[in-house]
């Protein structure tokens, strides 16, 4: 396994994780760019963009370029986070070449006015089918009532507004401001050549201009609040929780994930003891995400109506003796590490999962981490510094949203 | 790729299939037992969800919590599931905890405690699953149809009736699990890196002496086609499409799979190329073959908005119907280039090669490498498969809908419309 890197003049990065044992290769081109980075009348554009980004450059229409990743045989997909837009293949390491090219290609939209409005459907569809989905958009309601204002708080499809008054030029001017070769990433992981791939980077990438990007930031200032949204047809309530977390950048974020393991991992944790395997839910879990400045901790409860109020009473006490007189034990955490340490070692068969998990990286913290790098990290958390996310980051100091039949609910 | 298969069938009758994937650090099995919604009686539909459930309830020398944390300790990655054939445990691990994996399972199904005291706890777990179900209408609107497809005891679903689940005795529980959790029809498939003599060893060790108990499968048939909708209170409609199709072990079942894959296989099939690409009519379609051993469907799916159901149904019903006229030589081109990567890609999963091994020997007798596989559908010609298709293209739809209004199934042999 070797790590190599390099950068084309226009400041395009190119990081491989090459393992000459791998059967197969998967290629991705990191965008720096996603919900965080757009204003409100924008909301959403950047996944609209990732969308738009599939119907075609000015040679190659929509079908031909479908058509032209299958027949290599090539898997092509993409998505949209908060911070970043991912456009990825998986294919036999031989098209190595040809599904750059492509994915390159596809970074340069032609934007014509009537897929922009075939699409547009498509995108109001998406949004949708989620409010139809559980937790019925609670998720997102949540995540604007913890934000407030700032970025992070928008629904990363944006709006029904939003993108029905959307127009193309603003997205033209959207994809200019962000998609600039400093802001890309093009990572590769399995059994990559990575001379030629440098060589195919130049040819393909390597006219596009460079210009400079601006990375916004705005102070982050959670906020605990919570909100009762009847649906009367629902069968089941939902409550979603969300507070604050390390951030990408904090040094406590393994203790972070292990802590979340142990208190809401979807088998074997506290909540699932307490909740889950007593049938009192169906689902009762806590989970971490991370990102620039901040990270969260988002609480799922899935449970009857009727249940609803005592369960979250329940996770409430599980939350504050785990601060307090039931401090997490030495045990608890050997079962979390070795959980965690086995899934990431499973995951990394596949070299998909390690594109993902490079890229990432690379794009969040500008660094190389291999297996046995992140298994060590993970090894290294002690129990007390598992102990002090609860203190530094309180997971009762929450905004809470739940969605469904109840129309009274008190908050504990 | 040209790994070898092995298998063993031990004296009660267990099977083992195994497939050395030396290039891997993990190893994982799939155990498949005779114990799928078809065996339960007609009024327990949900008893063998309830089994599974108690199963994980305390086993062998182990009480519940036990038997998680060491299973969660060794790092195991575990999942358990039912289907209308099968109760299925699957496990995956780094490569030199799999015997101690096999160990816990064969507690867990030879020795379960099926605790009188969890039965409430399993009940409950069980019903969450069934209301959760009611929340989600793209999903339940496939199990609904695969319901009304197959002629019972095909067909349940896993989620089991409200009814029954509220009134399934503890009793019944311990009556399912002795008489289905028996080695004979039962298959254990592995991958990953192990020794095949050793594998065979430690289930021997551990299995061999299980007492058989001859459970026998129900036939298996399909019901006339059908129409029908449920009402449902939402801005979307959900609707699932279904007709008959050969079953796996069919000589014709590649050529009528390369159809599927030509419908929904690629970013270049036809459901996602007319329905969402050309006229932006939904964000989900897609189109999955389902066989049991002598019967099959393919079940198609689109959910969107409740005014552009009508017209997303019309266009689908259209692009099935195409199909009798066959694929063209490039579609046929491009499935052979999608099925050469997704075979390499496939060497990167013990756990889902595991899965494909075993599946394989309940519907074949025996399980096909990849390289089989691979001959098998690089060889097949545009003529066999279109002459397939034009013989037997897809009709007899059945139809269900889950949303505000009914649809017009327009032009269709309407053999039973339900209100």
């Amino acid at each position: 396994m070797e790590f190599l890197h390099a950068r084309l003049d226009n400041g395009l990065e190119i990081i491989a994780e090459c393992n000459p044992h791998a059967h197969g290769e998967a290629v991705g081109l990191f965008v720096r760019t996603g919900s965080r980075d757009e204003t409100d009348e924008l909301a959403g554009v950047s996944h609209f963009l990732e969308h738009m980004t599939f119907k075609g450059t000015t040679s190659r229409s929509a079908e031909e370029f479908n058509r032209a990743f299958d027949d290599i045989g090539a898997y092509c997909n993409a998505f949209t986070t908060e911070e970043a837009t991912v456009y990825f293949t998986a294919m036999l390491p031989e098209y190595q070449e040809r599904a750059l090219e492509l994915l390159a290609d596809l970074l340069q939209p032609a934007f014509r006015p009537e897929d922009f409005e075939t699409e547009k459907q498509v995108v109001l569809e998406e949004i949708r089918m989620y409010e139809d989905q559980p937790p019925f958009g609670a998720d997102e309601k949540c995540r604007s009532l913890f934000f407030g204002a700032h970025p992070l708080g928008r629904n990363i499809l944006g709006t029904l507004q939003s993108i029905s008054a959307m127009t193309v030029e603003a997205m033209r001017e959207y994809y200019q401001q962000r998609y600039a070769p400093g802001n890309i990433t093009l990572a590769a992981a399995g059994r990559v050549d990575f001379e030629r791939l440098v060589a195919s980077a130049q040819r393909y990438c390597g006219s596009w201009a460079p210009r400079p990007v601006r990375q916004a930031t705005a102070p982050v200032q959670p906020q605990e609040h919570f909100q009762l949204l009847p649906k009367p047809l629902a069968a089941q309530q939902y409550v979603i929780q969300l507070s604050a977390a390390p951030g990408a950048d904090h040094p406590a974020r393994y203790a972070a994930n292990l802590l979340a393991m142990i208190l809401g991992d979807e088998t074997g944790s506290r909540l699932f003891w307490a909740l889950v395997d007593p049938g009192l839910a169906e689902t009762a879990a806590l989970s971490y995400s991370e990102y620039r400045e901040i990270g969260v901790f988002s609480t799922f409860l899935c449970s009857t109506p009727e249940q609803t109020p005592k369960n979250l009473q329940m996770v409430r006490t599980i939350y504050d003796r785990a601060a307090g007189v039931e401090p997490i034990t030495a045990e608890e955490l050997r079962l979390a590490k070795s959980k965690l340490c086995s899934h990431l070692v499973l995951a990394s068969e596949r070299c998909q999962n390690r594109l993902f998990a490079v890229g990432a990286e690379w794009i969040q913290r500008c660094r190389y981490l291999s297996v046995q790098e992140e298994l060590e990290a993970i090894r290294q958390v002690s129990l007390e510094e598992v102990q002090s996310v609860l203190v530094d980051f309180p997971l009762n100091r929450a905004a809470t949203v739940a969605i469904g039949p109840l129309t009274r609910l008190e908050i504990p | 790729m040209a790994e070898p298969i092995f298998s063993h069938i031990y004296s009660n009758g267990l099977v083992l299939v195994a497939e050395p994937m030396p290039w891997l650090h993990s190893a994982a099995f799939t155990m498949l037992l005779p114990a799928g919604t078809a065996q339960e009686p007609a009024d327990r539909s949900g008893l063998s969800t309830m089994t599974a459930e108690l199963s994980f309830r305390g086993a062998g020398p182990r009480s519940s919590r036990q038997f998680l944390q060491d299973l969660e300790a060794l790092g195991i990655e575990w999942s358990q599931s039912v289907s209308e054939a099968h109760t299925s445990y699957r496990a995956a691990c780094e490569a030199e905890k799999l015997g101690r994996a096999l160990e816990l399972f064969a507690d867990l199904v030879r020795r379960p405690h099926l605790p009188v005291g969890e039965l409430e706890a399993a009940r409950q777990t069980a019903l969450q699953e069934w209301r959760a179900l009611e929340d989600e209408p793209s999903q339940k609107v496939v199990v609904e149809l695969r319901r009304r497809y197959y002629r019972t005891p095909w067909g349940r679903p896993s989620q089991g009736d409200l009814e029954a689940l509220q009134t399934i005795h503890h009793q019944e529980v311990v009556q399912f699990w002795e008489r289905f959790y028996r080695p004979d029809g039962c298959i254990i498939g592995a991958a990953g890196r192990f020794e095949w003599p050793q594998l065979v060893d430690w289930v021997g060790e551990l299995l061999a002496d299980w007492a058989p108990g001859a459970p026998t499968e129900p036939s298996q048939a399909t019901n006339p086609p059908s129409v029908g909708h449920l009402p449902y209170d939402s801005q979307q409609t959900h609707l699932a499409v279904a007709y008959p199709a050969v079953p796996y072990r069919h000589e014709d079942y590649f050529r009528a799979w390369s159809a599927v894959h030509v419908l929904s296989g690629g970013a270049s099939a036809r459901l996602f190329t007319e329905i969402r690409e050309r006229r932006g009519l939904c964000y989900a379609v897609y189109a999955s073959y389902h066989s049991l051993r002598d019967c099959a469907g393919v079940f198609c799916y689109a959910g969107t908005t409740a005014g552009r159901a009508q017209e997303t149904l019309e266009v689908l019903l259209a692009e099935l119907r195409r199909l009798a006229d066959g694929i063209q030589p490039e579609e046929l081109h491009r499935l052979r280039a999608r099925v050469k990567s997704s075979l390499v890609f496939q060497q990167e999963s013990s756990a889902g090669r595991s899965q494909a091994l075993a599946s394989d020997w309940y519907h074949l007798g025996r399980a096909r490498t990849l390289d089989e596989v691979d001959r098998l559908i690089q060889s097949l010609s545009l003529e066999e498969i279109n002459a397939y298709l034009a013989r037997s293209g897809p009709e007899d739809f059945s139809i269900l809908a889950i949303g505000p209004q009914a649809l017009e199934p327009a032009g269709f042999r309407t053999v039973q419309v339900e209100a």
